[in-house]
C-alpha cells in the first residue's frame, strides 16, 4: 500500500497541473471574449481576448518548459508524460497562431479567432487531462 | 532591427506565398487604379525605414533644379508656411497619446519607432529668414513656443492660424515679425481624445471666410471602437469669427494636408488610406473635396469597395461613397500638398507637389519622395513625376522622410523632412520669369518620367543614388 501511495505522489505532475489549469482558464476566458465580440461587435471583447490569450501563452510556455525538464528525470519518462509535453507544445503553437490572428484589426480576426480559440481550449483541456492522467498511468503500473 | 525586418518580411512572404499578388503590385496612379483583392497573412508586411545621416549627400532633383538644406537640427518639422515677406514658418512637434490596447500595439509601436527620428518634438514654430534673397536662410529663430504638436498653418490677413493637435489657435501677425506677441488665442477645440492620427491639417478659403481642418481617424480600421470615431476622419469647416464648425466632408480616413486651388478656390486634400489588407491596398489619394461628401471610411474604400473589417456595416453609407479623384499609390503616406506656380518652371508650373513620407506596411518600399502631379484644366492629368528623390537610397538606408511641402511664390519648393530634421529648398537654377513664356530652361515637351539621374553640378556636388520606385 505504501509503495502505491508513494508512486501516486510521484506520478502526479503537481506544478504542471497548477500551471496548465491556470492557462486553461485564461484560454477559456479568451474564447468567451471572442464569442462576446462575435455577438456584439464591441471591440473591448477583442482587446480582452488578445490579452487573455497572451497570458495563457506565457503560462503554457512555462508549463511546457517544466515538462521538458521533468522528461530528463528517468522516473517521469512515461508515455503520458511525453504525450503531455507534445500536447502542451501543440496548445502553444495553435495559441500563438491564434494570437497572431488576434493582432489583426477589428473584424479581420473573425471567424478564424473563434475557431482557433475553440481548438486552443480543447487542446488545453486535453493537456490538463494528461497532467492528471499521470496519476492513473503511474498507479496502474 | 534588420533581422527583425527580415524575419517579419520573410514570414509574411511565406504566409502570403499561397495568395496571389504577393509580388510588387502594378503602379496605381490616377483615377482608375487597379485594386487587388484584400489579403493579409498572419503577419503584416513590414519594411521599416533604416535611418542614416545625409553626410555630404543631397536629395536628387530634376535637371535644371538645385536643392539646398536651409535649416537643420529642427525638432520634428512637419508643415511649413511661406509668409508674404518670404519668411518661412516651420511647425515642429510630435503628437498623439493613443494607449496601447492590444499586445500588437506594444510590439508595433516599438518596431515603427525605429524608422523615425528619436528627437523630441519641438511644440513650436520656427521662423527662417533670408533677408538678402541669396538663398541662404541666415536667421533661424523660435517664433512661437509652448504649443501642443502644431501642424497646420494658415495666414489670413494679419491673423496667423495654427492647428495644434487639440485646438485651433490664432496669433496676430505683422509682416516682418520674428516672434509672436503674447499668448495664442483659442478659436475652437479640436477632437483630441486618443489622437491615433493626431495631425490637424489646415487651409483657409480664398476669401478668408472659412478655415478647413483635417481630422484623422482614431484607428486604422475601427479597432479602437466606433465610439472613438466620433468627429474623426473628416474635414471641418470652421468659422474663425465664432469658432463654430460643421463637418464639410466625412469618411476621409486621414486627411493629412489641405490646399486651396488657385483660381477655382476649391478645397483639395491628400488622404492616407487604411493598412493591413495587402501591399496594393488601399491607394492614398489626392482629391478635390466635395461639400457634404462621404469618402468611404471605415465602411468602404475607393468608392464602394466594402471593407469587411468595419462591422457592423452600413450599406447606405457605402452606397453614397464618393470615388476620390486621383490615386497616388498604396502606402506612399502622402503628408504634404501644395499647388505649383509658373515660377517653378514650365514642366512643373501647373499641378501639385505631394510630399510622401514613405511606406511601412509593404515589402517593397514606396513613397520617400516628393512627386509632382501635373494638372490640365484644373484636374490631375498624367502620372506623378518624381521631383525630389534620394531620401531612400539604393543602399536601403533612409536619410530623410518628406512631410509638408510649400511653394514659395518667388520660385522655390520648401520641403520639411522629419527624419533628418531638415528643411530643403528646391529652386529652378535659372528662375523662370513668371510673366514670360518660360523658355529659360530647355524643358523637354514630352514629359519623360522625371529622369533626375544627375543634379546640376554647381549646386549639388554629389548626387546620391536615385531609387527608381
Amino acid at each position: 500500500m505504501a509503495a502505491i501511495a508513494e508512486r501516486t505522489r510521484v506520478a502526479l505532475f503537481p506544478v504542471n497541473a497548477v500551471l496548465v489549469a491556470g492557462a486553461t482558464s485564461l484560454f477559456i476566458g479568451a474564447l468567451l471574449s471572442d464569442i462576446a465580440y462575435f455577438r456584439s461587435y464591441q471591440i473591448q471583447w477583442n482587446n480582452f481576448s488578445s490579452w487573455l490569450l497572451a497570458g495563457g501563452l506565457v503560462i503554457t510556455a512555462l508549463a511546457f518548459l517544466w515538462s521538458i525538464v521533468e522528461l530528463f528525470r528517468a522516473r517521469w519518462r512515461t508515455w503520458p508524460a511525453w504525450a503531455y509535453s507534445v500536447l502542451l507544445l501543440a496548445t502553444w503553437i495553435v495559441g500563438f497562431i491564434d494570437a497572431l490572428v488576434h493582432a489583426k484589426d477589428a473584424w479581420a480576426i473573425m471567424p478564424a479567432s473563434l475557431v482557433l480559440s475553440v481548438i486552443v481550449v480543447a487542446l488545453a483541456c486535453l493537456s490538463l487531462a494528461f497532467a492528471w492522467a499521470g496519476l492513473r498511468a503511474g498507479a496502474a503500473r | 532591427m534588420k533581422r527583425m525586418n527580415l524575419l517579419a518580411t520573410t514570414a509574411a512572404a511565406i504566409l502570403l506565398a499561397g495568395c496571389s499578388g504577393g509580388n510588387a503590385p502594378p503602379e496605381q496612379y490616377g483615377a482608375n487604379p487597379q485594386l487587388p483583392t484584400p489579403q493579409r497573412g498572419l503577419l503584416p508586411n513590414m519594411t521599416i525605414a533604416k535611418p542614416a545621416a545625409w553626410g555630404d549627400r543631397l536629395p536628387t532633383v530634376p535637371q535644371g533644379y538645385a536643392v539646398k538644406a536651409i535649416a537643420t537640427d529642427l525638432r520634428i518639422p512637419r508643415q511649413t508656411l511661406v509668409l508674404p515677406n518670404g519668411d518661412i514658418l516651420v511647425a515642429e512637434g510630435r503628437g498623439g497619446n493613443a494607449p496601447k490596447l492590444k499586445p500588437k500595439d506594444v510590439i508595433a509601436s516599438y518596431i515603427k519607432a525605429k524608422g523615425t527620428s528619436p528627437i523630441k518634438g519641438g511644440n513650436r514654430l520656427t521662423l527662417l529668414r533670408d533677408a538678402n534673397g541669396d538663398g541662404t536662410y541666415e536667421l533661424k529663430t523660435v517664433f512661437a513656443d509652448h504649443l501642443n504638436a502644431p501642424y497646420g498653418l494658415a495666414l489670413v490677413g494679419d491673423t496667423l492660424y495654427v492647428a495644434d493637435q487639440d485646438a485651433l489657435v490664432k496669433f496676430h501677425y505683422t509682416v516682418g515679425q520674428t516672434h509672436v506677441d503674447g499668448e495664442p488665442v483659442k478659436v475652437t477645440d479640436l477632437p483630441s481624445v486618443i489622437n491615433h492620427h493626431w495631425t490637424k491639417a489646415l487651409a483657409a478659403s480664398t476669401d478668408g471666410r472659412y478655415l478647413y481642418v483635417g481630422i484623422g481617424s482614431n484607428s486604422n480600421i475601427t479597432e479602437r471602437g466606433m465610439t472613438a470615431e466620433v468627429d474623426r476622419a473628416r474635414i471641418w469647416q470652421v468659422d474663425p469669427r465664432t469658432g463654430m464648425h460643421r463637418a464639410y466632408a466625412t469618411g476621409l480616413r486621414n486627411p493629412t494636408a489641405l490646399a486651396i486651388q488657385p483660381g477655382t478656390g476649391a478645397l483639395w486634400a491628400v488622404v492616407n488610406e487604411r493598412d493591413e489588407i495587402g501591399p496594393g491596398l488601399v491607394p492614398d489619394y489626392l482629391t478635390s473635396v466635395r461639400a457634404g461628401g462621404f469618402y468611404g471610411w471605415p465602411y468602404s474604400y475607393w468608392g464602394r469597395h466594402v471593407d469587411a473589417r468595419a462591422q457592423p456595416q452600413d450599406p447606405q453609407k457605402v452606397a453614397s461613397a464618393i470615388v476620390p479623384d486621383y490615386s497616388l499609390g498604396s502606402h506612399v503616406a502622402a503628408l504634404g500638398v501644395a499647388f505649383s506656380l509658373p515660377a517653378m518652371g514650365a514642366k512643373f508650373a501647373d499641378g501639385v507637389f505631394v510630399g510622401e513620407h514613405g511606406s511601412w506596411n509593404r515589402a517593397h518600399p514606396v513613397g520617400y519622395k516628393v512627386v509632382f502631379v501635373p494638372f490640365r484644366d484644373g484636374h490631375p492629368a498624367g502620372d506623378p513625376i518624381d521631383f525630389v528623390t534620394g531620401f531612400r537610397g539604393k543602399d536601403g538606408l533612409t536619410r530623410g522622410r518628406p512631410v509638408g511641402v510649400s511653394v514659395d511664390p518667388r520660385g522655390a519648393l520648401i520641403v520639411a523632412d522629419d527624419l533628418s530634421n531638415t528643411i530643403w529648398r528646391v529652386t529652378p537654377v535659372k528662375p523662370a520669369a513668371a510673366a514670360n513664356p518660360p523658355e529659360s530652361m530647355p524643358a523637354p515637351r514630352e514629359a519623360p518620367p522625371a529622369a533626375p539621374a544627375t543634379a546640376p553640378a554647381a549646386a549639388t556636388p554629389r548626387a546620391p543614388g536615385v531609387p527608381q520606385a
